[in-house]
């Protein structure tokens, strides 16, 4: 029987474990991926104090390290459904395992939300990507389409017209939520057509995309593109993984700075708790948090 | 086993003829998952004898990113007897890379 088991092996959930392990508690890490969570997708970290330039796999390298060398135990397993209550939780993972805990943190993030259109997963890798710094090199002098309205999409869309020949930034609503000085940033490239008031309605193509349908202002239209890059926000991965807890409407962990949830014994912490600030630096605060709450509640356990 | 560079001209041999399962990693300098993948792959390596494992820079070797259809990376295929048997993209446990190549 673990202590604790955190679900989650980014920024906040190593720093729950190194915290528990500093107060001696028996931790379990699991991580359905590599160590670092969302970070390691980011080429460089400017904004995260005292290490300044570090690369986002670097980042997830040395704190993977530094938990195990506290004795974090970590198994690269996704976590698929957690029971019991508190002082006897048992977490099964995708390859049917069962881990025992006392308490659970649920540090498991966001992933890109997707589109939901028939052919997205057959043509992910083959046209069809949610990583602009990741892929966008394979669009040289191609043409692509960037769906959203965010900053990252905007971010993506500016990226993107560096190197293809033509970027269609597809919107569905007639205005961007990104900063204001971005969108000007878009409006400038010659390369980037705007497309407003419109939804990705059908995605074409046999082996591969070559090109998607789309619904504006209720007229249907073809347009030929190499690659589509999806940028609609990131969705939280809880939901399936507790009955009971209590999520915001979209989908987030309900839970304030405490990090405790509506579960005796569930607590949060990182990009999947309901909060303001999405950052490197408060999702290990929550680690933090995370851990010294779940300390005091093994505490009252005992 | 030693992880092998693959190129053009020595994919055939590595890969296609290998008489043990290989699993190649489609991957780049520039792509921060891709170097977050290596340390998994080089422990497979060290680990594994049952398989080989080849990677594949797609900037050098951009026909073989093209004749294989990759376009989001990393990637990363299973080939069985010069066969493709399995190919996931993005960042995989080591466990799933594990099962990828039938271990």
């Amino acid at each position: 029987m673990y202590d604790i088991v955190i679900i989650g092996g980014g920024p906040a959930g190593l720093t729950a474990g190194i915290y528990a392990r500093r107060a001696n508690k028996r931790v379990l890490v699991l991580e359905a991926m590599v160590c670092g969570g969302q970070i390691v997708n980011t080429s460089k970290i400017e904004n995260y104090p005292v290490a300044p330039g570090i690369t986002g796999p670097e980042f997830g390298q040395i704190l993977q390290k530094q938990a195990e060398d506290l004795g974090v135990e970590i198994e690269f397993e996704r976590a698929k459904k957690i029971t019991g209550r508190g002082g006897d939780f048992t977490v099964t993972t995708a390859e049917d395992e069962e881990y025992k805990a006392k308490a659970v943190i649920l540090a498991c993030g966001t992933e890109p939300r997707k589109l939901g259109l028939p052919n997205e997963d057959r043509f992910t890798g083959r046209g069809i990507s949610y990583c602009a710094t990741c892929d966008g090199n394979f669009y040289k002098d191609k043409v692509v389409a960037v769906n959203g309205g965010g900053n990252s999409a905007l971010h993506e869309a500016i990226y993107l017209s560096g190197i293809a020949k033509k970027v269609y930034l597809i919107h569905r609503r007639n205005e961007f939520r990104g900063g204001a000085a971005l969108v000007d940033k878009v409006k400038a490239r010659d390369n980037i057509e705007l497309v407003l008031n419109a939804n990705i309605s059908a995605l074409e193509g046999d082996k591969k995309l070559t090109g998607i349908k789309i619904d504006q202002d209720g007229k249907e239209k073809d347009i030929s593109v190499d690659g589509l890059f999806v940028s609609i926000g990131r969705a939280p991965n809880a939901k399936k993984l507790l009955s009971d807890l209590a999520l915001t409407k979209d989908e987030f962990v309900a839970a304030d700075e405490t990090c405790e949830t509506n579960i005796p014994g569930v607590f949060v912490a990182g990009d999947v708790r309901s909060k303001d600030v999405r950052q490197l630096v408060t999702a290990t605060g929550d680690g933090a948090v995370a851990a010294t709450v779940a300390l005091q509640y093994l505490d009252k356990l005992n | 086993m030693k992880i092998v560079e693959g190129t053009i001209d020595n994919f055939k041999q590595e890969v296609l003829k290998s008489d043990k399962p290989v699993l190649v990693d489609f991957n780049a300098e520039w792509c921060p998952p891709c170097q977050a993948l290596h340390p998994t792959l080089e422990e497979l390596s060290k680990e594994s004898d049952d398989f080989k494992i080849v990677t594949v820079d797609i900037d050098d070797q951009s026909e073989l990113a093209e004749e294989y259809g990759v376009s989001s990376i990393p990637c990363l295929v299973a080939f069985k007897d010069g066969k493709e048997i399995d190919r996931r993209v993005g960042l995989q446990p080591k466990k799933r890379l594990l099962k990828m190549m039938g271990a």
